[in-house]
Order: C-alpha cells, then sequence, then structure tokens
C-alpha cells in the first residue's frame, strides 16, 4: 500500500534512450554451442544441441519436490492443444500460441511483455492440428514458422517481424509446425504437409536477411543417388515431411532430421520400392544442406509410421569403446542405437509389442510380417511413441520417453489419386475396439472422461539403456500419453500425460515422488530453469501453462 | 503398496484375444453402423456411398472411423457443436471452424453433397434397416415384462444404477440399441463395466465405473452415490467383463418395440 501511494503522474520528461545497443539482448552462437553450461536458461527446442533435454539444475530434489508450490499461470486464448515448447533467455520466456502468436512473458510472475500475432493464410491445410511447437533464438532475433509455410523474424525485445520469407507453397498443403533448429549463421526448418501428397524437405535461411541458403529434399529427385528406391513419379507426391527439430554434433558439423511417411499414407502397394528417405534419419552438412548418411527405419512404409522422433545424441562408451551415439525409440515400436558418425546401426529391439515386423536384421532393417487384412496391427497408426521428445540423462545413463502399450489399428488401404492441395492417405484405419462403437484413442483428448479406457491402449514411460536396447523399468498410466520428458541435475524425471497429471519420477527407479492435477492434456515436454538462484520448472497442461518452484 | 487389479468373468486382454473372437470385434468398420431413424434418405443412395469414401479420405483421420473423436461431436448420430441444418455442416466444412482446430476442405460440390449424406445416413452406407417397431408397445414392455425399467431410469423415474436412458434416442443408433439388447455383452462399454472395490478400511463398493485414470477411479455405487476413490487407497479392485444383465428373450417384435420406444427418448427436446 505504502507504495501505490508513492505512485503519480509528475511532469517531469524521463529520458530514457541510452542505450544504441542493448548487449544483453544477444543470444550468441557460441551460447548455445555451450547451452549445457548455462542451465539457468532453455536456449532451444530440446536444451541444447544434443537433444537432451536434460538441466544441470538439482535445486529441486527428491527429497524436497513435494514442497513445490504454483508460482504463475499463463492461459491460452484459443482453443486445442498446446504443443509449444518455450524458450528462456534470462528471465524471459518466449511461448507460442495457436495458430502463430508469439508471446514475451516475465519468467517469474507470467506476466505479458509483448505479443506478436501471425495469421495464416485462410488456405493453410494442416492435417492433424493448427500446431506450433515454439520459436528458436539467435543474436536479437526470435523464429518462428507458420501454419502457411513461412518463416518469420522478430525482433526479440519489441516482438516487430523484422523479415518474413515463404518456406513453402501453400496451396499445395506446405506448412511448418516444428520450432526452427539455428546453427551457427542460418535457421533451419522443414516442412510438414505428408498427408497432402507434398515432396518434403529441409531448408536453411540467413538469420539476418532471412534469404534461402540451401534446401534438400527428402526425396531423391531424377539424378540423385537413391532416386530408384522409387517408381515413376511417385516421388513428386512421396511425402517425407519434416516436421519436428533436429539436431546438431558441431565436432562432426551433422544436423540430423527425423523424416516422416511416404505418401500416400496407408496404401504401400501403391508406391513400390524402399520410398527413401522416408521414415529414415538424414545427417545433414548445415553449411550446404549436403546429405552425407542416412538410415532408414521402415522402409515402403503402410502405417504411418514417420520417424519424426528427435534425434537424441550422446558420447557414451558404448560396450566398451568411446562412442558418438544417436538413440530412437522409433514410431515402428523399435528402440535403436546408431552410430552418428557413419549412420551405421547399432543396436535394436522392439519396446512395445511389434506384429508389422518380425525383427531386425544385422543391417537393422526390418523383416516385413503383415498382418492379414482386417486384423490389427501392432503398434496402431499413432506409433508405439511419437513426436512428443525424449530425454537422456547422462548421470543415470537412461533414454526416457513415451510409450503406447496394447494399440492396435486394422488398416485398409485404397488406391488414391493424388490432387494438390487434398488429403492423400491411400485408405482409412479403424482402432481396435473393445466392443462395436466403442470409443477408441485419438490423436487427443478433450473429454474429461476417459471413455476408451487402457483396454484399447495405455501409457508406459519407459527408461532404457542404450548399452543394451532394454528397459531398465517402466511406468504406466491409464490413459495414453503424449508428453515429453525432462531430466535433471538431481535426477528427477518430469513429465506428464493426456489425464492432466504432471509427475515427478525418480530417474533412477521409476519411483514416483509427487504428481499433481492439472486438469489438461499435457502434450509437450516440461523445461526447467533458473533465475536469481530459483529453480523453476514450466508445463503446458490443456489450456495453462504453469510454473511451479520451491518456497523462496 | 501395490493393489491388485484384476478383471473377472471373461477376463481377457487384447493381446490374448482368440482369433475368432477378435475378427467378431473388429467389425466395426463404418459399414456396420445402421441407422434407420432418418427414414427416407433425402440424399441419393448413390450420394451417401460417395461420401462414404471421401469422409474416410478427408474427415476419419480426426474424426475417427466412428465421428466421435472430436469432443462434443458426434457425427453418426447427429450430435454437432454449432450444426444445425445441412447449410451449417457445408459452411464448416467449406470454411472450416475453431480457430483453425477444424481446417477448411477445398472439396468437389459432389463431395461435399456426399459427405453431407453420409453424415445424415447416419454413416450407413449401404442402408440395412434395424426394425422399429410400435413406441407405445415398447414403453409398456420397457415397464412391464421386459424388465428394462427394473435397472433403468427415464426421465426421473426408476434406479440410478445403470445408465439413464432419458436421452438414448439421441446418443445411440437402432443398430447399437438391437446390439445391446440380444447381445449386450459384446454391446457393454468398457467404461460403463461394473467393478468391485474393497477398501484399506475393509468397506466393499459395487457399482458402475463412471471414469478412471492412474490414481483414482469415480463409480455411482449400488445406493446411487457418486464416489472417488484413490487407487492408494484400495486392496482390491475388479473389473467385471460381464454386462449386468442377459440377452433378452423378447420376441424379435417386442424387441423392434422397445427400440422404437427407445428412439422417442431425447431428452428435454
Amino acid at each position: 500500500m505504502k507504495l501505490a501511494n508513492q505512485i503519480k503522474t509528475i511532469s517531469i520528461a524521463f529520458f530514457i534512450c541510452l542505450a544504441a545497443t542493448n548487449v544483453s539482448a544477444q543470444v550468441s552462437y557460441e551460447r548455445i554451442l555451450n547451452a549445457q553450461d548455462e542451465p539457468e536458461n532453455w536456449l532451444t527446442y530440446n536444451g541444447g544441441y544434443k537433444s537432451q533435454r536434460y538441466s544441470q539444475l538439482d535445486q529441486i530434489t527428491p527429497e524436497n519436490v513435494t514442497d513445490l508450490k504454483l508460482q504463475w499461470t499463463l492461459q491460452n486464448q484459443v482453443f486445442g492443444a498446446w504443443q509449444s515448447n518455450p524458450i528462456v533467455i534470462d528471465g524471459i520466456m518466449y511461448i507460442t500460441e495457436r495458430p502463430n502468436s508469439v508471446m514475451a512473458v516475465d519468467a517469474i510472475t507470467g506476466r505479458v511483455f509483448w505479443k506478436y500475432r501471425h495469421v495464416p493464410a485462410e488456405n493453410a491445410l494442416i492435417c492433424c492440428g493448427a500446431n506450433n511447437r515454439g520459436v528458436a533464438v539467435l543474436g536479437d532475433k526470435v523464429f518462428m514458422g507458420t501454419l502457411d509455410a513461412r518463416l518469420v523474424a522478430l525482433d526479440r525485445i519489441t516482438g516487430s517481424a523484422l523479415w518474413d520469407v515463404e518456406v513453402g507453397d501453400v496451396d499445395l498443403a506446405y506448412s511448418v509446425t516444428m520450432a526452427p533448429l539455428v546453427v551457427k549463421d542460418k535457421v533451419i526448418v522443414g516442412v510438414g504437409g505428408g498427408e497432402f501428397g507434398i515432396r518434403g524437405y529441409v531448408a536453411a535461411y540467413d538469420a539476418e536477411t532471412g534469404e534461402e541458403a540451401w534446401k534438400t529434399y527428402t526425396i531423391p529427385g531424377p539424378g540423385e543417388p537413391n532416386h530408384d528406391s522409387w517408381e515413376g513419379d511417385d516421388w513428386e507426391h512421396g511425402g517425407a515431411p519434416v516436421w519436428i527439430t533436429g539436431s546438431f554434433d558441431p565436432e562432426l558439423n551433422l544436423t540430423y532430421w527425423g523424416v516422416g511417411n511416404p505418401g500416400p499414407d496407408w496404401n504401400a502397394g501403391q508406391r513400390p520400392g524402399d520410398n527413401l528417405y522416408s521414415d529414415s534419419v538424414i545427417a545433414l552438412d548445415p553449411d550446404t544442406g549436403e546429405l552425407k548418411w542416412y538410415f532408414q527405419f521402415t522402409p515402403n512404409d503402410a502405417y504411418d509410421y514417420d520417424s519424426v522422433q528427435v534425434p537424441v545424441l550422446a558420447d557414451i562408451v558404448w560396450r566398451g569403446t568411446p562412442s558418438k551415439i544417436m538413440m530412437w525409440a522409433n514410431r515402428n515400436g523399435y528402440f535403436y542405437v546408431i552410430d552418428r558418425v557413419t549412420g551405421e546401426f547399432l543396436e535394436g529391439k522392439p519396446y512395445v509389442k511389434v506384429n508389422w515386423s518380425s525383427g531386425l536384421d544385422e543391417s537393422g532393417r526390418p523383416i516385413p510380417t503383415p498382418q492379414p487384412e482386417g486384423m490389427p496391427t501392432f503398434p496402431g497408426n499413432q506409433g508405439g511413441t511419437n513426436w512428443y521428445p525424449p530425454s537422456f540423462s547422462p548421470r543415470t545413463g537412461l533414454f526416457y520417453f513415451s510409450a503406447w502399450q496394447d494399440y492396435a489399428t486394422i488398416y485398409a488401404p485404397e488406391e488414391s489419386d493424388y490432387e494438390p492441395g487434398r488429403a492423400f492417405l491411400g485408405g482409412g484405419f479403424s482402432v481396435l475396439a473393445p466392443a462395436p462403437g466403442a470409443p477408441t484413442i485419438g490423436i487427443g483428448r478433450t473429454n474429461p472422461i476417459n471413455n476408451w479406457t487402457n483396454e484399447v491402449g495405455f501409457a508406459s514411460l519407459k527408461a532404457m539403456d542404450p548399452q543394451t536396447g532394454e528397459e531398465v523399468w517402466s511406468y504406466d498410466q491409464f490413459d495414453v500419453s503424449d508428453s515429453g520428458m525432462l531430466t535433471t541435475g538431481s535426477d528427477i524425471l518430469f513429465t506428464g500425460g493426456r489425464e492432466g497429471y504432471f509427475h515427478a519420477i525418480d530417474a533412477r527407479n521409476g519411483d514416483m515422488l509427487w504428481n499433481v492435477n492439472l486438469g489438461g492434456q499435457i502434450v509437450m515436454a516440461p523445461v526447467t530453469f533458473s533465475v536469481d538462484g530459483v529453480q523453476y520448472v514450466s508445463v503446458i497442461s490443456g489450456h495453462a501453462l504453469s510454473t511451479f518452484a520451491l518456497p523462496h | 503398496m501395490k493393489i491388485r487389479i484384476s478383471r473377472i468373468a471373461r477376463l481377457w486382454g487384447l493381446s490374448t484375444l482368440p482369433t475368432l473372437a477378435l475378427s467378431a470385434l473388429i467389425a466395426m468398420s463404418t459399414h456396420q453402423v445402421l441407422a434407420q431413424e432418418v427414414g427416407d434418405h433425402q440424399y441419393t443412395s448413390e450420394a451417401v456411398e460417395a461420401g462414404s469414401a471421401v469422409y474416410t479420405q478427408q474427415c476419419a483421420l480426426c474424426h475417427g472411423p466412428q465421428g466421435a473423436l472430436v469432443d462434443g461431436i458426434n457425427l453418426r448420430i447427429g450430435q454437432f457443436r454449432t450444426v444445425q441444418s445441412d447449410t451449417d455442416l457445408r459452411q464448416v466444412i467449406s470454411e472450416g471452424a475453431g480457430e483453425g482446430r477444424m481446417p477448411a476442405f477445398s472439396l468437389r460440390p459432389e463431395e461435399l453433397n456426399g459427405i453431407i449424406a453420409f453424415i445424415r445416413a447416419g454413416f450407413d452406407p449401404e442402408g440395412e434397416a434395424v426394425r422399429i417397431g410400435d413406441p407405445i408397445r415398447g414403453k409398456a414392455l420397457f415397464e412391464g415384462e421386459g424388465q428394462c425399467a427394473d435397472c433403468h431410469r427415464v426421465r426421473g423415474v426408476g434406479p440410478r444404477t445403470a445408465p439413464d436412458l432419458s436421452n438414448i434416442g439421441t446418443i445411440s443408433t437402432p443398430a447399437s440399441l438391437q446390439r445391446n439388447l440380444l447381445d449386450p455383452a459384446t454391446a457393454l462399454l468398457p467404461i460403463n463395466r461394473a467393478v468391485r472395490l474393497v477398501t484399506r478400511l475393509e468397506e466393499t463398493i459395487v457399482g458402475r465405473r463412471l471414469n478412471e485414470d492412474t490414481y483414482t477411479v469415480q463409480v455411482i455405487d449400488s445406493q446411487e452415490r457418486l464416489r472417488s476413490l484413490k487407487k492408494v487407497d484400495l486392496v482390491s479392485y475388479e473389473i467385471s467383463d460381464e454386462p449386468s444383465k442377459q440377452p433378452t428373450t423378447m420376441s424379435s417384435d417386442e424387441v423392434a418395440d422397445v427400440i422404437g420406444y427407445l428412439l422417442t427418448l431425447r431428452g428435454l427436446e
């Protein structure tokens, strides 16, 4: 009350034009390169170039986590699943909101400094929700991809647009839903549209001007290597989108990108061949876009097994040898360990029931066992896992992710013709249900009643040992989960699920430490940061972004 | 402490289903759902059939094969958020809705027409008929020898332990009502299963499941009380696969009459 009495309007000018350039606004490439050394910030989509979603912060411990208190909540102003990942820089959070807004938020109070609205073109076409998964930063700029396939740069301090360039043709259903990846002086994005017969690509733009630096198609054209993995003109509309942020190894100078399904989705017979580089991980030179290697998880995919999972990198002693590995729990139901220098397959084992394939050969290629017509395929259409970000803790040596257990789909492939800007799916599917007409799992959850129940599938948080490819422990939930993972320097694993519980789990053994019902589906990973010596953890549930800390 | 969560009666998991039973259960494609209350289709059967194909290609990914995957919307039985007329439907499909949650689709006129026809036909591209009898006779059967009213409540009358049927005519189809009467075991929705819970305080609660998550379960118990239990407070939790009722012994004419009555139960309409 005392302060309020002191606030008054006076007629004296204050000289506020003091600094020509604000040095603190600069987020240099070097800072991003060494993001793990400033755990008070969350500088990239996956918390650093290795995409481990591991933070050294350790103020919140297994012992005191039950003391966590809600600090603030930011309410979303729009409908739909909120899949955005916050970036936090020096106490300021950058978060996107559907369809394509960006907000700068005070990370201590949750109050908004500015909001930028990009209104996507009316004919933007998105298969599975008008999602945006967040921004990237470099220098004094923030970058966002848009549903109408544009890339926008904003001033990080004022929120005003600096440039706005076309990434893809919106009339052909190209879109961008991922958070961009900044490498050196370039902003790199991939395109969505795999359900609409696009030809996917990854493209890089000059961070200063927005000028395109390179563009690498995920489907090789005539004369390029592996073009013969397609027949006729199938490659022109073969999908292979890239809609999840990649990773980067600065020593190898390679970026890694997960590539989505071939099109049409479910009628593999319509596009004979391996359909490269659909359902693959590709390694690209960030300076030129040149393809250095690839590894395909699911050749000639008939099940929509996008490989859009986050490539998680680690430098560990693997079976006795110091190794640069990549860990990958794939939508197709197998967990892989890959040599990220060469792309060589090291290990791969199923982590859920798999019946579309009877195993992997020594090169990692699946042995196909397609199911008879009308019979269920495991895992189902949404996969054993999907795009939700995993975590790797260097402390425990374990890889954590959300799996869908006992979930199956019955596919009904059909011949379909490509037409620009229209769904190109090649048939349909239904989900195995316990009773005719019973509700089955959908892409998201908006009903507060779980009327599909665990009988059509449920979440299993799995902790995998990359040394063996085996599960060390798991934590089941009644509903399925699209939640990502966060691990900390105090061995806490933070995650969520569709039920709206925000969980703190002991990363070492899977013990439940604390949970709170936030009431809405959690469909992104939590992040952690610190300001003035206080560790915070933020998570989005339903339409609210909530931030917790210990009493301070 | 880990509680025992078991399934009693016909205990099966999805992965262990015998093939025969499985093939029966998976007969859940759009072809199987029947709808008759629309009476004379105002759309041609060709339009309905064409709409079925367009629906599968364009709509089923989000709305699901049964049209019920988006909360508050059940296309098959005509439940919408805002749509009333066919013109409304046409507008939502063509222009989108819900801040981009429902995208705009550019469809050819005959495709748009087909989708609306398919939705209005209750997802029944083949037009198979379920016999619908006399509602007045059906009401008498429902309340009398059919013994439905022994467990089901209608418009404020009857017990609450089985699902309240006051608006069943707006949320079910003739085919699913028929299945429910003739073969209740295959019609029982998993969320509605009967449960028996024993608490640490040695209270036994028998009821019908209303909702469940990882840590809690919500039921209506045999005393018609809404109960929410934490699983950590339970020593046993059993879920029955058996419906509480047997297949009806009514004649086919009587079944048709009861279905006719149930279809008139449309809430406060």
